[in-house]
């Protein structure tokens, strides 16, 4: 990797914690995924992606801004990624995955707090994300409890932030408020960008995103072979990647991954022997790097086939309908797209459950896993009846709960295990 | 040929052996700070063929003896049914871990619960609450038993408690009184559990701590279900172990 501390220093990083970060992040890379055996050629280009997370990529992005760009970031799968796009802009996702700087996180916030909001804080305080430092708006958005709450006592440590208000129920007026919402987000990206959304830059944004989903769709539709021609860790590391990559170099390389994986399953190889049992995971999400229950279930001799999660499916798979000629008949087709979404903070939100049947289903899943954060109040909540569901269904499901640390790791591995031995006897 | 299980626990390690279906031996020690060599002790001489491993340590052994592992859900699920044909479900409050287990008609696994991540109302709970009472456990039992009415313990965290029962003696409380309120504290805790994932039937209760009598006393009242206990109910995870290595060759 080139020396980047310059431009480090110039985001105004905390070289040494920094540092420590890169380090911890670099090795925990190396024994989860390199050591990983069988994997695709077409991986190649994610770890390298992963090497230059914190280099080229933000290099890439400081360079976008000097050219006149304008950086936003956001912390959900509910702020449209075509409408940052479409003035020309760079969106990244700005998720936090690891334990880091949590006691300073909690000088301002409840001991009782989620992972992923804590971790938002203690990158802040910390200030070891270049993604967040780098961008020029700051994106939340009313989705859960904590982090509505959150963002008030966020708001004074960032440049810049947009808080967009969010619907609970999927009524017409919930349908309404979501897009009054993206309307005025439309306004704030045009002040801060200093350009405007045309049909044409639009239409373009829509296609984009459409493709760096539709790449991600195929992917998931190759992960129901058996042998599974990629692991679950892989997977999820690329809807990972999928946040902060360019989106088009993004599509391409996932494109030429799938091109490869066909190849393995016409060719009937893959990265567990045929008949493994096969997982799929519901619930949170997982934030770079969060890798541990995946990491806890690949090596319980099974494999993951499939994520129902914003770091997964969640995210990728409705398209936006490429219809009308105007910025309001396309802004439409955009609430369409991100009203389907089924995050459980909606109320009821029935479409959620069918889909991991549906998933459990076409990825022939032995098994679901039911992830929720401790302390991700909607994702709990909403876990007992899913799980009742579940089993209603005849799809074995295992509840589990946990956060960034890794104390529990014994006990999740001892359910993990006891879970998939109860797939291997049916 | 004969089997042996072994089932390293938090608090004890357990060897059983198995010989033409029969239990032929077992052994049992804390697990101290070093559970690698008491199981090393432990299987001195045991005289086996084949061997699996459960438990906490199940993994730590794997590294040294080439052998199996297997969770200790299915090992207490396959052990169960070495002692009884008719429960379908398993209570198990161990020294670390409490399991809720419901198992299928055929005596499969179905579906399992545990506690959560700390030792909140399992046995190492009960020894420090006696200690917290200068009881022996034996002792802690009894006089929970000769107790007619039971303080209520709102705390199933072990330090929270300790400070509970220690705030309780101090406004005058009886100790047996208290006594009997942490025993009921851990079997409404675990007969929850047990609720949520086998609601209905006999209960084979395992585990050191169903040597209590009044755990035990407490869980047939409170659940108003048959309740079974293996003559040794410590052992039952190291049988299912010894079992499955037989299943396995």
């Amino acid at each position: 990797m080139a020396d980047y501390t310059q431009m480090w220093q110039d985001l105004g990083l905390d070289l040494k914690s920094h540092d420590a970060l890169l380090g911890v992040l670099g090795k925990a890379y190396a024994d989860i995924f390199l050591a990983q055996k069988d994997r695709p050629e077409g991986m190649k280009y994610f770890d390298f992606v992963m090497s230059e997370v914190h280099g080229l990529r933000i290099r890439e992005i400081v360079d976008a801004k000097a050219q006149g760009r304008v950086v936003v970031g956001s912390y959900c799968v509910f702020v449209p990624e075509e409408l940052v796009l479409a003035v020309d802009g760079v969106a990244v996702g700005l998720c936090a995955g690891a334990e880091f700087g949590f006691e300073a996180a909690e000088t301002l916030l409840p001991r009782n707090t989620c992972s992923l909001i804590k971790s938002m804080f203690g990158f802040k305080l910390g200030r070891v994300c270049p993604y967040l430092e780098s961008c020029d708006v700051v994106v939340g958005e009313n989705t859960c409890d904590g982090k509505k709450k959150a963002y008030e006592i966020f708001a004074p440590l960032v440049k810049d932030l947009y808080v967009m208000d969010m619907p609970q129920t999927k009524s017409e007026a919930g349908k309404k408020l979501l897009r009054e919402e993206y309307k005025k987000f439309i306004a704030k990206l045009e002040k801060a960008s200093g350009k405007k959304i045309t049909p044409a830059s639009l239409k373009k944004a829509i296609e984009t995103v459409n493709l760096k989903r539709k790449a991600m769709i195929r992917l998931n539709a190759l992960r129901a072979a058996d042998p599974a021609p990629i692991s679950g860790l892989d997977s999820l590391l690329i809807s990972q990647v999928f946040f902060h990559d360019d989106p088009a170099r993004f599509t391409d390389s996932v494109n030429k991954l799938c091109d490869e994986l066909e190849a393995r399953v016409k060719g009937h190889t893959g990265v567990a022997p045929k008949g493994t049992t096969r997982i799929v995971i519901s619930g949170c999400p997982m934030a770079v790097p969060n890798w541990k229950v995946p990491l806890l279930i690949e090596t319980s001799k099974a494999v993951i086939v499939g994520e129902e999660s914003c770091v997964g499916e969640r995210s990728t798979r409705w398209l936006t309908e490429v219809k009308g000629s105007t910025v309001d008949e396309m802004l439409d087709a955009i609430v369409d797209r991100y009203f389907s979404i089924d995050c459980a903070v909606f109320t009821p939100n029935p479409t959620r459950v069918d889909h991991v049947k549906e998933m459990a289903k076409k990825l022939h899943a032995n098994g679901v896993i039911h992830y929720s954060l401790q302390f991700c109040q909607p994702y709990i909540m909403e876990s007992g009846p899913v799980e009742k569901d579940l089993e209603k269904s005849h799809v074995p499901t295992l509840r589990l709960e946990t956060d960034y640390s890794g104390e529990d790791a014994g006990q999740l591995k001892t359910r993990i295990e006891a879970f998939v031995e109860r797939l291997k006897k049916r | 040929m004969r089997y042996a299980g072994i089932d390293l626990g938090s608090r004890t390690i357990k060897l059983a052996v198995i010989e033409d279906g029969r239990l032929v031996l077992s052994r049992k020690a804390p697990s101290s700070h070093d559970p690698l060599g008491t199981a090393r002790q432990l299987m001195d001489g045991a005289g086996f063929d084949r061997i699996m491993a459960t438990g906490y340590g199940r993994h730590l052994i794997r590294g040294h003896f080439d052998c199996p592992v297997i969770s200790e859900i299915s090992a207490f699920v396959r052990g169960s049914r070495f002692f009884s044909d008719h429960c379908c479900a398993i209570l198990d409050i161990g020294g670390q871990d409490t399991k809720a287990i419901s198992l299928d008609t055929d005596g499969g696994l179905c579906k399992f619960e545990m506690n959560d991540r700390c030792a909140a109302g399992t046995g190492r709970f009960l020894e420090i609450m006696a200690i917290t009472l200068g009881f022996t456990l034996e002792e802690f039992a009894d006089a929970a038993l000769s107790a007619e009415k039971a303080e209520k313990i709102n705390s199933m965290c072990t330090v929270f408690a300790e400070s509970e029962v220690v705030s309780l003696i101090a406004q005058g409380a009886g100790r047996n009184e208290v006594a009997l309120g942490i025993h009921k504290a851990i079997v409404s805790r675990s007969g929850g559990l047990l609720k949520r994932v086998a609601p209905e039937g006999p209960i084979f209760f395992a585990g050191g701590v169903a040597l209590n009598p009044c755990a035990l006393a407490l869980l047939k009242t409170e659940t108003g279900r048959p309740v079974f206990v293996p003559p040794d109910p410590q052992i039952v995870g190291a049988v299912g172990a010894a079992l499955s290595a037989a299943e396995n060759g």
